[in-house]
């Protein structure tokens, strides 16, 4: 039997690599909706931008759907008040999400002109808010919450707006919107490939600027970010690598690699979820009213007997998950093209 | 209005409408991967060209299902925080063993199911077809087993921790497998499992019975038929069988619900009779201008027709559900159930005969079946989650001790005010009626598309060069197209 504390961190660690999976999938997904208005120039090429992710988002989304699962399970006293304090933030991004759901599965199912418009509409707004809520969430996280006693949460939907959930939410946006661009430039081919590729230079930009512009605000507003840094100064390797892996993005496209290229801007998202754990541990909500109030993973986290089933679980399901993901990518490799069953 | 009130509706709201999606995926899900069995070993394009079709009809209701699937997941935690913390040690697990054995399996072959026709050979094919329609049970196995713990808790016990100097309960597992199998998890399974094998059956056989009517894709329709209308009877008699079990166990684990179901007001000492249908008068306890059965309840509960069931008098009054709702839930699913029965062997009857596509008005009848199966469903629901208030997890008895449960009251969130909740309603009644409005015009426009024929079908596969096709047509020396159809009409 593995003892308790070993058991609470290893559901912390995968709660981390639900995470990781979801944003580096799902990031390219959202990423390839936000670009999908200013790349795609007539029907035929937002087809094909929209056929690029569609056997694959919904399978993407899973890793959320399976984050929330696992944190309700590991963690029930943080899945019942982060989404509880969300909840307005939260319903917002439920309805992005169904948005670009259905209208991935319903745009091309009419010929009419309207029609499609509003639903290519509904798709770059839904994946665009979503974006930016995801990063807003953990932007929240990062700098505490108005938690008070016994879970209360004592804030609003405004004061989760402030600047600096914003501004983390930009970033991801960003980061989205890069790790998407490179993910296309894969798919696709002739002209509109030569166009994805030339989004890449200014969106590393905005990107790389504001990841300065987020490291150094967070040094300054949310110093205890660093605590555990400073602590264990070994940790430093995080965000070294991280550095690293957004320096090797423009190398790797102009080495010609775009492979190479997706592969660091998904290593620049994962350090980045890292970094996010490495800020938070060991609290999964901090609370900005006292120390105390915040939910630690000991106050949060369930029964010893509990976590071992679900480490079995988790044993026998996670292989299978990976070997028919990697299935599934692997039968949609290579280049979108349409044909009688794409959307 | 207050925040239980508003919860409770929208809580309602959300699961009903996602309870749309999921029955018709695991229904069609079936049906989907007999077509593609008979394509797989007849090698008939029909067969195919009726596979491709459901398939694209279940790839636009699967996207909504898994839509409103999301917005279910996490509403535990936003509007039932209390709830959530008292059950997460034990319902957390069935909702991530969700998530790992049954969603990933589902969405990933769904990708092969819905776009990989022409990518993939027909065997991967059919084993996609087979993971989704597996996944999708193992989607319901999961929520259901939650749910049933919920209604009949089994293998936890409490445990009181300290909070900031406050001491508050949760249920913890004790035995994992006694959680998993409690009192009904497997007749609640099965039977609401079948319920949707039933719904997926009359779907495909109104469609198909519509395009008889039409005189379209009648290969396509009349292939179809031949499995949806044995499938109708079978699963509708099972509707029927387990509904039954599902009412035997409720006399022992949730007596209240049972005779709200039946609006048993008073115990006696005579036999319980069975209400056909009637008005049930809460204030006066009693039903009004009911037909009622003598003696049919005893039988049905204990198989002994002089043996009393006993009444809600039995139950204090804090612990009574509301009965008007789920007597005409159950009583509306029942004759449903009933009806679903006769149709669905008047059905079968003359199709074996023959005689079917004559007989119009019973093909009409046919059309509009789904719908009442859709209706029997939520109906179902609405008995067996109504029937269990005011509780939302059930007190139960554990070895002799008994265990307290948790009114719904007491499940709500501490922070979440009735303004947030309104709004969340407001947002989300929007969103829905527009999604629904959406699902039944694309559905519409699929349906009345129809599947290709399969001389289209034929052409495609010889412009896409695979080879297959032409091969089988050539061992078969028949001309490409002619000859494949099965144009002999059924008299
Ligand atoms: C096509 C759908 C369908 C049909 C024809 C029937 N049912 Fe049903 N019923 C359901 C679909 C359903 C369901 C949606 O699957 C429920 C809701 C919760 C559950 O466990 O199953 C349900 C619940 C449910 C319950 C409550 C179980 C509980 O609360 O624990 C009972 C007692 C019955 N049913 C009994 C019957 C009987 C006697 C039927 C006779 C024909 C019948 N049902 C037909
Ligand atoms: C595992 C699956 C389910 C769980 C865990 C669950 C749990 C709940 C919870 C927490 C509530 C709110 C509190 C309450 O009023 O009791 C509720 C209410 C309700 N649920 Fe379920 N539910 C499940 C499945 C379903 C399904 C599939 C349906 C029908 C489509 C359904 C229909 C309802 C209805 C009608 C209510 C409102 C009851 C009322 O008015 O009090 N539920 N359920
Ligand atoms: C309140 C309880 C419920 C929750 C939290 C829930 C959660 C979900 C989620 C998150 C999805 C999307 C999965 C994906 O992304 O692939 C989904 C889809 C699905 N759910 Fe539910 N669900 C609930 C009730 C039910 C019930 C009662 C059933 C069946 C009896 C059911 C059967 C399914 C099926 C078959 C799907 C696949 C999508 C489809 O087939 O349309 N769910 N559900």
């Amino acid at each position: 039997m593995i003892d308790y504390d070993t058991l609470t961190f290893i559901w912390f660690v995968l709660l981390g690599v639900l995470l990781c999976g979801y944003t580096i999938l799902d990031g390219f997904d959202l990423g390839v909706g936000i670009l999908h208005p200013w790349i795609a120039r007539n029907d035929n090429e937002r087809r094909l931008v929209m056929n690029s992710i569609g056997p694959l988002w919904d399978g993407n989304e899973v890793w959320l759907v399976t984050f929330g699962g696992a944190l309700f399970a590991a963690f029930p006293v943080a899945y019942a008040t982060v989404f509880s304090s969300f909840y307005l933030a939260f319903y917002l991004l439920l309805a992005c999400l169904i948005g670009r759901a259905v209208s991935l599965e319903f745009r091309s199912k009419v010929h009419s002109e309207r029609w499609r418009k509003a639903w290519d509409i509904a798709f770059f707004g839904s994946s665009l808010t979503a974006a930016l809520l995801l990063g807003v969430a953990g932007g929240n996280v990062l700098q505490g919450m108005e938690l008070g006693p016994r879970y209360r949460y004592e804030g609003s939907l405004f004061s989760q707006l402030g600047w600096y959930p914003l501004l983390v939410g930009l970033l991801t946006v960003s980061l989205f919107a890069l790790h998407g661009a490179i993910y296309l430039f894969l798919k696709t081919e002739d002209a509109l490939q030569e166009r994805v590729r030339k989004s890449i230079t200014p969106l590393f930009f905005v990107f790389s600027s504001l990841y300065l512009l987020v490291s150094l605000t967070t040094w300054w507003h949310a110093p205890h970010s660093l605590d555990n840094l400073r602590a264990h100064p070994w940790l430093w390797i995080v965000p070294a690598l991280n550095f690293l892996a957004v320096l090797n993005v423009p190398r790797a496209m102009y080495l010609g690699r775009p492979g190479y290229a997706f592969f660091s801007s998904s290593m620049v998202i994962l350090a980045l979820a890292s970094l996010f754990s490495v800020a938070v541990f060991p609290y999964l909500m901090r609370s900005s009213i006292a120390l105390e109030y915040g939910i630690t993973l000991e106050s949060a986290r369930s029964s010893q007997q509990t976590l071992g089933t679900m480490l079995i679980i988790a044993g026998i399901g996670m292989p299978c998950v990976l070997s028919y993901t990697l299935v599934i990518y692997w039968v949609f490799r290579g280049k979108v093209k349409l044909d009688s069953s794409s959307y | 209005m207050d925040v239980e009130l508003l919860s409770r509706l929208q809580f309602a709201g959300t699961i009903m409408f996602h309870y749309l999606f999921p029955p018709l995926s695991i229904g069609l899900g079936l049906q989907l991967f007999l077509c593609e069995l008979m394509y797989f070993r007849t090698r008939d394009l029909a067969w195919e060209s009726a596979a491709r079709f459901w398939t694209r009809v279940f790839a636009v209701n699967f996207g909504l299902g898994v839509a409103s699937g999301i917005v279910m997941e996490f509403e535990f935690g936003t509007n039932w925080a209390a709830y959530s913390r008292f059950v997460g040690d034990v319902f957390g697990s069935a909702l991530a063993a969700e998530g790992i054995f049954a969603f990933f399996l589902e969405s990933g072959f769904l990708a092969v199911l819905v776009f990989g026709w022409d990518r993939v050979g027909p065997k991967l094919h059919l084993f996609s077809t087979l993971m989704v329609f597996l996944g999708s049970m193992f989607s319901a196995v999961w929520i259901v087993v939650a749910n049933s713990w919920q209604q009949t808790p089994a293998g936890y016990h409490i445990v009181w921790h300290d909070v900031q100097g406050e001491s508050w309960p949760r249920a913890e597992v004790t035995d994992f497998w006694a959680m998993v199998f409690n009192p009904s998890s497997v007749d609640r399974l099965s039977h609401t499992l079948i319920g949707a094998l039933v719904l997926g059956a009359f779907f495909v056989s109104s469609v198909c019975a519509y395009y008889l009517l039409r005189g379209r894709h009648l290969e396509v329709a009349r292939r179809c038929l031949r499995i949806s209308l044995p499938t109708t009877l079978l699963f509708s008699l099972l509707a029927a069988v387990t509904g039954h079990d599902s009412a035997q166990k409720l006399v022992e684990t949730q007596p209240a619900k049972l005779a709200a179901m039946e609006a048993h007001f008073e115990s006696s000492d005579e036999p319980t009779g069975l209400y056909l249908f009637g008005w049930p008068d809460v204030e006066r306890e009693r039903v009004v201008g009911g037909v009622r059965l003598p003696r049919l309840l005893s039988f049905l509960v204990y198989n002994d027709l002089s043996r009393p069931v006993p009444g809600l008098d039995q139950i204090p009054q804090e612990d009574r559900p509301p009965v008007w709702l789920p007597f005409q839930a159950f009583h509306l699913m029942v004759g449903i159930g009933t009806m679903l029965i006769i149709v669905a062997g008047l059905a079968n009857w003359f199709w074996f005969r023959g005689r079917l596509e004559s007989r119009r008005w019973l093909l009409w009848i046919l059309v509009v079946m789904p719908l009442a199966a859709m209706v029997a469903n939520h109906a179902g629901w609405i008995t067996a989650e109504v029937g269990r208030q005011p509780w939302i997890v059930y007190p139960s008895v554990q070895d002799g001790v008994p265990m307290m449960g948790l009114r719904t009251s007491e499940g709500l969130s501490e922070s979440v005010t009735a303004e947030q909740v309104l709004s969340s309603i407001v947002l989300f009644s929007i969103i829905y009626s527009m999604l629904f409005a959406v699902w039944i015009f694309v559905l519409n426009h699929k349906i009345q598309h129809g599947p290709e024929s399969v001389a289209e079908l034929a052409a495609h596969k010889e412009r896409l060069g695979r080879g297959g096709m032409t091969q089988l047509l050539r061992d078969q020396g028949r001309p490409l197209g002619g000859g494949l159809l099965d144009e002999e009409p059924r008299s």
